[in-house]
């Protein structure tokens, strides 16, 4: 009986919780493993990516709440963030234009086209901060669990309750869709292979035939797109806030390097790593390990490794280790 | 000697902009934008060290910037007895544990052959849990001690200039595990390394209560210049004051900042002079030599990860001094606020308009980025307020829009950024 | 790859018998300010194969690359069945029926042989099932291992990939630049036969070679480049039996 409750205590408070971030991350990720593969840079503008289209699904959310349009059980959110999407790749191809065409038409050095990021990062921070505000702002709605704690109980007998918040199930429903949906572009369709075909071998690909801009901007719609889910799926599952979203940026990339950058293969499953490892580390296990050891053994402190301040350590910890061990990732990512 | 001319004028213009608002504004406005402005220069300095002479892309200034600040606390403030009589002793052990684990498990990596994995993470493990044992109550002693004044361990109580080479130190000692784990890996890497450690600093510095009281700050930080009250009751200072037809609160306000100025000035005319000597120095040449082309330089025997790992520990140095020295001119040490917008991107802001290569492009740059800065929020609401006039006062737009305005400089920053990097991506003063 | 597979050109009028299929004509320029080609002249009639030999630093693929498009040329002008292409960039040409094979990085590492094909007709618009199925039975290696990653495979193979997706766009000219660079010499005569054979269906094939010997052997015409400038031209069998040739730059 122990142990199942422990079971059921380490699904609910690591596992479900640890699936879920991990499959935003993973999201995010992707992004930036994309834009990574095809116009060779790092994107320091993706955590504020994530935040404009978040943003953009947030304030069309109040406005369907004004008019006192839902969707029933579900977020309102996601009526919204077909929408959103479709705002911020306007945005993104938008900068594309006016900043990044540049410089690969002059074949500038990647390092310039990180510093121009930067800039896009800092405009669209002021943009975010002087739309909506710094502040926090929570717009889940509709039911907010698919099984609570207590009915769990009561349907098992167990001691220990499994809650499944409504925003978890959805970020991994969609997570799951979006990922399929994804690969089976890349690998199935023409526009999807020429962008892998651009990624691995950019001469030849010219030489091929495919049109560089054209793969470009697909690879821009895409990164908004994943980037403005994993947005407003981190967003309903935890809250908005802008700065948040801006110090996503170290477990996302993270994840892309842990996973090898420019693979998203490798982008998924370092999401998972770096979420998993963020939230064991950072549990408190005293629960857990009361249930297992025998009567009387239990352990007076709290058995958590590190407080939830220092999760963005645990990122970072791993980051380098694997960078210090496989630079290129656990899947092989592109080198240089 | 037009190019000298030009440069000459540029820090002219630059200086006049202060000086415009000594007379339109107030002069301890202007010299609380001149002091900020050589401290900024200073970290943009340090920046253009590791970016400029090496093209390094570090963008954790802030880390490197707060352990400066950390430093001034561990420094120059009195020690806590009682604290450490609690647990000083227990967390300097732990520590040492802490540290002696992960060198003995870095070993153990490098030696051992068979079942490595087992053998570092046993080492791990094990040196965690006595970390742990150690460190735990230690910290909860400490920590009860007085905790709505003190509640840590205090500094060492030494002058508190002694703290910027302090804050130099520990800047280049994280510079180090960085570079050592970063550098000769592609440059973005590096960027993400170090945009980590900055955020795990910054982290440190907030919850480890008993090292610096985290976000209840440590306050009253002790000056290297006197305090304005006594300035005021010194009789001479006071009589020295009305002759100059000052009255003496605004004399003594004056002197402070000046005395800091001066103190500012006399660093970052060190620390340029240093940098330029190295320059022109054969490890200056090396050093350009390897960013102009790593693999030739590479090929030559040059040892490119190494000299990278000098210039990069060099640069964080520079950055530590400066933020020990901005803590110092604060007084007081605040975690929460340090923003890797204000104290990393603005720096590299600051580097790159100014002239990547060219420090006295840098210095440049330092002031009239910081001057910009300063001035575009107050130039921002105003022009708020003049878009906004039409509207009736009570519109919760127009509420809106000026309460964002503060904003706008995220944004002016911005396009500052990509417009330099785009027309002029040498900046203003570019590289000989 | 036979006749028909080539598209047609009724509205150009073919050049006279005497003017080749495919011309860079008085060809000079180079990649920045310094000119590496000098006034050099490489042609390929319709259906034979060309081979440019030299010394190393001879200019041999930058002439081929001028045909190409790949460096602006300051004087003179490339011909593709009468037509001046001068002008074009190198996808330009690629669908005009060029098609180019550079010598490393010709494969596309981490797709399949399958999808390299495909990546070929990527500019085509109808069904390459045809195309494909006549490249399998030229190289029939590829067709076991379609599904495998090309940068599995050996060099040989690779470069047979290389070939093959070239030959996708159903090109009416093939370039290829050092394709026996670091095989054996087993795999070299295979890959030689195999250019015969795309030669056979009527596709123009110009060619860079370092084995010069080997390369003469197969070619109808042959250009011997040095510093930039035509040095000898004539047929294949011709340059092996020039005695300056052979002395020169045969080795004897």
């Amino acid at each position: 009986m122990d142990v199942l409750n422990a079971i059921v205590a380490l699904l609910n408070y690591v596992v479900v919780p640890g699936v879920a971030y991990g499959s935003q991350l993973a999201l995010g990720a992707l992004g930036v493993t994309l834009i990574f593969g095809i116009l060779r840079f790092s994107n320091f503008a993706h955590g504020d990516t994530m935040a404009f289209g978040t943003m953009v699904t947030i304030l069309l959310t109040w406005a369907l709440q004004a008019a006192g349009i839902s969707a029933g059980p579900l977020p309102t959110a996601l009526l919204t963030l077909p929408v959103a999407i479709v705002v911020t790749a306007v945005v993104l191809l938008a900068t594309d234009r006016v900043v990044y065409r540049f410089y690969r038409r002059t074949r500038a050095a990647p390092i310039t086209l990180v510093i121009a990021s930067l800039g896009v990062m800092f405009i669209m921070n002021g943009v975010i901060r002087f739309i909506i505000g710094p502040g926090e702002q929570n717009f889940a709605d509709g039911s907010r669990f698919i099984i609570t704690a207590r009915q769990f109980k009561a349907m098992t007998g167990l001691r220990e309750g499994l809650a499944i918040k409504v925003t978890q199930g959805i970020t991994v429903v969609l997570a799951i869709v979006v990922v399929a949906a994804l690969f089976w572009f890349l690998n199935r369709t023409r526009t999807g292979k020429s962008m892998r075909a651009y990624a691995d071998n950019e001469d030849l690909a010219l030489l091929s035939g495919i049109n560089p801009e054209r793969v470009v901007t697909v690879a821009w719609v895409l990164a908004a797109a994943l980037a403005t889910i994993a947005g407003v799926l981190y967003g309903l599952d935890k809250s908005f806030k802008p700065f948040t979203y801006f110090q996503l940026l170290l477990p996302i990339f993270a994840s892309a390097i842990v996973g090898g950058l420019g693979n998203p293969l490798g982008a998924i499953a370092g999401g998972f790593v770096i979420a998993f490892s963020e939230v064991t580390v950072t549990y408190a296990w005293k629960k857990v390990v009361g249930y297992l050891v025998p009567e009387g053994l239990e352990p007076s402190g709290l058995l958590q490794l590190l407080s939830t301040d220092y999760k963005f350590a645990v990122s970072f910890a791993i980051l380098v280790v694997v960078l210090l061990v496989r630079p290129t990732g656990l899947f092989r990512g592109q080198s240089s | 000697m037009t190019g000298n001319m030009r440069n000459i004028l540029l820090f002219v213009i630059v200086f006049a902009l202060i000086g415009a608002v000594g007379f339109l504004q107030s002069w301890n406005v202007a010299l609380v934008i001149l002091n900020m402005g050589l401290i900024s220069a200073l970290m943009a300095l340090g920046v253009n060290m590791q970016w400029g002479y090496a093209g390094l892309f570090n963008i954790g200034i802030m880390g490197f910037v707060a352990l400066g600040g950390l430093a001034t606390v561990l420094t120059s403030m009195p020690p806590v007895t009682e604290a450490w009589a609690a647990g000083g002793l227990r967390v300097l052990v732990a520590l040492a544990v802490g540290a002696g684990t992960i060198a003995l498990a870095v070993r153990a990596w490098h030696r051992v052959s068979r079942r490595r994995g087992l053998v570092v993470s046993t080492i791990v493990v094990v040196g965690f849990i006595i970390y742990r044992w150690l460190f735990d109550p230690a910290v909860e002693a400490i920590e009860a001690v007085n905790p709505a004044a003190t509640g840590y361990l205090g500094g060492l109580g030494l002058p508190v200039v002694l703290a910027w080479p302090v804050g130099g130190l520990l800047a280049a000692g994280a510079a180090w595990i960085i570079g050592k784990t970063a550098l000769g890996l592609r440059s973005d890497y590096l960027a993400i390394a170090t945009l980590g450690i900055a955020e795990i600093i910054i982290a440190v510095m907030k919850n480890e209560d008993w090292l610096d009281r985290g976000v209840k700050n440590v306050v009253g930080l002790p000056r290297p210049v006197p305090y304005e009250v006594d300035l005021q009751q010194d009789p001479e200072f006071v009589a020295r004051a009305l002759e100059l037809g000052l009255d003496p609160a605004t004399a003594s306000s004056l002197y402070v900042k000046l005395s800091y100025g001066i103190m500012f000035a006399v660093v970052l005319v060190i620390v340029l002079l240093m940098a330029e000597l190295s320059l022109r120095s054969p490890w200056g040449r090396m050093m350009r030599a390897i960013r102009d082309n790593e693999v030739a330089a590479e090929a030559m025997g040059k040892d490119v990860t190494r000299r990278h790992l000098e210039i990069f520990i060099l640069g964080s140095a520079v950055c530590g001094i400066a933020g020990a020295m901005m803590t110092t001119l604060d007084g007081q040490l605040t975690p929460g606020t340090y923003n890797p917008l204000r104290y990393t991107f603005l720096i590299w802001l600051m580097v790159i308009v100014g002239g990547s290569g060219n420090n006295w492009g840098a210095i440049l740059g330092g002031f009239l980025v910081w001057f910009l800065w300063v001035e575009v929020e107050p130039m921002g609401r105003w022009l708020i307020e003049v878009l906004t006039a039409g509207m009736s006062p009570d519109s919760a737009l127009r509420a809106h829009l000026v309460e964002s305005a503060a904003h706008m400089r995220l944004m002016t920053m911005g396009v500052l950024l990509l417009l330099v990097l785009r027309f002029s991506p040498r900046g203003l003063i570019p590289e000989k | 790859m036979t006749t028909e597979a080539r598209p047609a050109t009724p509205t150009v009028a073919p050049g006279p018998a005497t003017e080749p299929f495919l011309l860079g004509e008085e060809m000079t320029g180079g990649y920045g300010p310094v000119d590496i080609l000098h006034g050099c002249t490489i042609g390929v009639e319709r259906g034979q194969i060309a081979v440019i030999v030299g010394p190393n630093g001879a200019g041999k693929s930058t002439a081929m690359k001028a045909v190409f498009g790949m460096l602006n040329l300051r004087v003179g002008r490339v011909l593709l069945d009468g037509e001046d292409i001068t002008g074009l960039t190198p996808q330009a040409r690629v669908a005009k029926g060029m098609a180019f094979v550079p010598q490393t990085n010709n494969v596309f590492t981490s797709m399949t042989v399958e999808e390299n094909l495909e990546m070929g007709a990527f500019l085509r618009r109808d069904d390459i099932s045809e195309t494909m199925e006549q490249v399998y039975e030229l190289f029939p290696v590829l067709r076991e291992k379609r599904r495998q990653a090309a940068g599995e495979l050996s060099g040989g193979q690779r470069q047979q990939v290389a070939v093959g997706r070239a030959l996708m766009t159903r090109p009416t000219v093939l370039m290829l630049d050092e394709p026996t660079a670091g095989v054996s010499p087993i795999v070299m005569d295979e890959l030689f036969d195999r250019i015969i054979e795309v030669a056979r269906t009527g596709i123009s094939i110009l060619m860079v070679e370092q084995n010069a010997r080997q390369a003469l052997e197969i070619a109808d015409v042959g250009y011997v480049l040095v510093q930039g400038r035509n040095a000898h031209t004539g047929t294949g069998a011709e340059l092996l039996a020039d005695p300056e040739v052979r002395r020169t730059f045969l080795g004897g």
